[in-house]
């Protein structure tokens, strides 16, 4: 439910909220050289297929947000290619609003990008499990930290709706846990198939 | 009028002979209207347009109920906590819960609006193929790279969607199957691993194919569409209509 329909957010909220999607985006298509631009987009395109997995959870099944993974491996680039996800996903499916695309993406972004900032220094092929369980936990409090931006604004917005917030927060516990493992899985895999790609050297010579 | 110069074989509703630019900024300016109404009528009313415009945008019925149940599901959680839980002043008080009337208002316009909102948005944007919506937005100032990445992003989402299916063909047939347990998170950590690794050799053999032809960046946007008369025709009637409905949600 990490998708806000049109209509929900009050206007300033949606002020607020687009103006930090906009500015992590300026972010990003800064970072964005000309060598950059086919990686991002074909890890968006990984991102939105494998945000489309259904994980079996009891009798539902949950889709990931990957927020922290597309963090790590793309730094601010992420709010590029998830904006690319959220619009394909808005369109395809009808997904989440129109107006609230910059609000939905700062909200997904964001937390993954800061938090893979802060753990990216400590990945290393030479540290496996250290570095699984770092982005593991990073990945779980991403996905946390988003589903309180998203109660906080709709709280914001519609000051009654405080109360049913915490009852929404409370569906993302197993999302997070999930998270937090299939993140730190995909890290032990990559550090040992391909470590450039993860952790400290990940981001170095990237642009060109 | 709008041609289609990727897709020239797709089917054209009215809404089609509007640029593309038009139909997007037209659709971000009804909902920002919408989001500021507070009149039921009015709502009732955007919603009237709303279906008229899903007319002329040749949305089948069906596909437009689909959309309306999908997108208030979401408001379930709310839509029933909200009146009980809000703490407004109360209605009725049964046992514990309380059932408050302003709760259940703005729970109503709630619902009015998101199904309005929604209903613009199936209407002018649903219905655009993805490329076209680059296009437009390229075309309408969005910066080239993204554009870009957006555009490569979707020639790439269907090769990579067949290596998935590959990938999870070759885990089928080993016998997975998934459960809530580790080793289906392992399983699928390996999966989305192996997926990223697949995703970013190839990002490197077509970084080096489009530098081999001189790629700097940036591609031209082919388009036979034109602002024309159609276009400033529309874009005044939204203006009007939307000016004159948010005048009476003050009076």
């Amino acid at each position: 439910m990490a998708h806000i329909p049109d209509g929900v957010l009050s206007l300033p909220v949606l002020a607020a909220g687009t103006l930090a999607g906009a500015g992590g985006l300026w972010l990003g298509v800064r970072q964005l050289g000309d060598r950059d631009i086919p990686r991002t987009a074909l890890l968006a395109a990984v991102f939105f297929i494998a945000s489309s997995l259904a994980f079996p959870l009891g009798p539902t099944s949950i889709h990931l947000l990957l927020g922290g993974l597309i963090g790590l491996m793309l730094g601010w680039k992420a709010f590029p290619a998830i904006l690319v996800g959220l619009l394909l996903q808005a369109l395809l499916f009808g997904f989440g609003g129109l107006t609230v695309l910059g609000v939905d993406l700062a909200n997904m972004a964001l937390p993954g990008v800061l938090l893979a900032m802060a753990v990216r220094p400590l990945i290393s092929a030479a540290h496996p499990l250290r570095s699984a369980i770092l982005t593991g936990l990073a990945a779980a409090l991403a996905v946390l930290i988003t589903a309180g931006l998203v109660g906080m604004e709709i709280a914001l917005s519609e000051p009654a709706f405080a109360p049913a917030v915490g009852v929404m927060a409370a569906a993302y516990l197993p999302l997070s846990i999930m998270e937090a493992l299939v993140t730190a899985f995909v890290t032990l895999y990559l550090l040992k198939v391909k470590p450039e790609m993860i952790g400290a050297s990940a981001m170095i010579g990237a642009n060109p | 009028m709008a041609v289609d110069a990727v897709d020239a074989t797709a089917r054209s509703s009215p809404l089609d002979r509007l640029d593309t630019r038009t139909r997007v900024v037209v659709a971000v300016v009804l909902v920002l209207a919408l989001v500021s109404l507070r009149s039921w009528a009015l709502l009732g009313v955007a919603i009237l347009l709303g279906l008229v415009l899903t007319k002329l945008a040749g949305v089948s019925a069906g596909q437009t109920i689909r959309r309306l149940l999908h997108v208030e599901g979401f408001l379930l959680i709310l839509f029933v906590a909200l009146p009980l839980l809000t703490r407004l002043p109360p209605f009725i008080e049964v046992g514990p819960l309380s059932l408050s009337l302003p709760g259940l208002e703005r729970a109503i316009t709630l619902v009015l609006r998101i199904s309005a909102a929604s209903l613009v948005v199936l209407a002018l944007i649903s219905g655009l193929t993805p490329i076209r919506l680059g296009h437009a937005l390229g075309r309408l100032g969005m910066p080239v790279r993204l554009v870009q990445v957006f555009l490569f992003a979707i020639r790439y989402i269907e090769l990579l969607r067949a290596e998935a299916r590959r990938l999870h063909d070759a885990m089928r047939l080993r016998g997975f199957v998934p459960g809530t347990n580790v080793h289906t998170m392992r399983s699928y950590g390996h999966f989305i691993g192996q997926l990223l690794v697949r995703a970013v050799e190839r990002a490197e053999r077509v970084n080096e194919a489009m530098r081999c032809r001189g790629f700097a960046g940036r591609f031209p946007l082919v388009t036979l569409e034109r602002f024309g008369v159609v276009d400033l025709g529309a874009a005044g009637l939204v203006c009007l209509v939307v000016g004159l409905a948010l005048l009476m949600d003050r009076l």
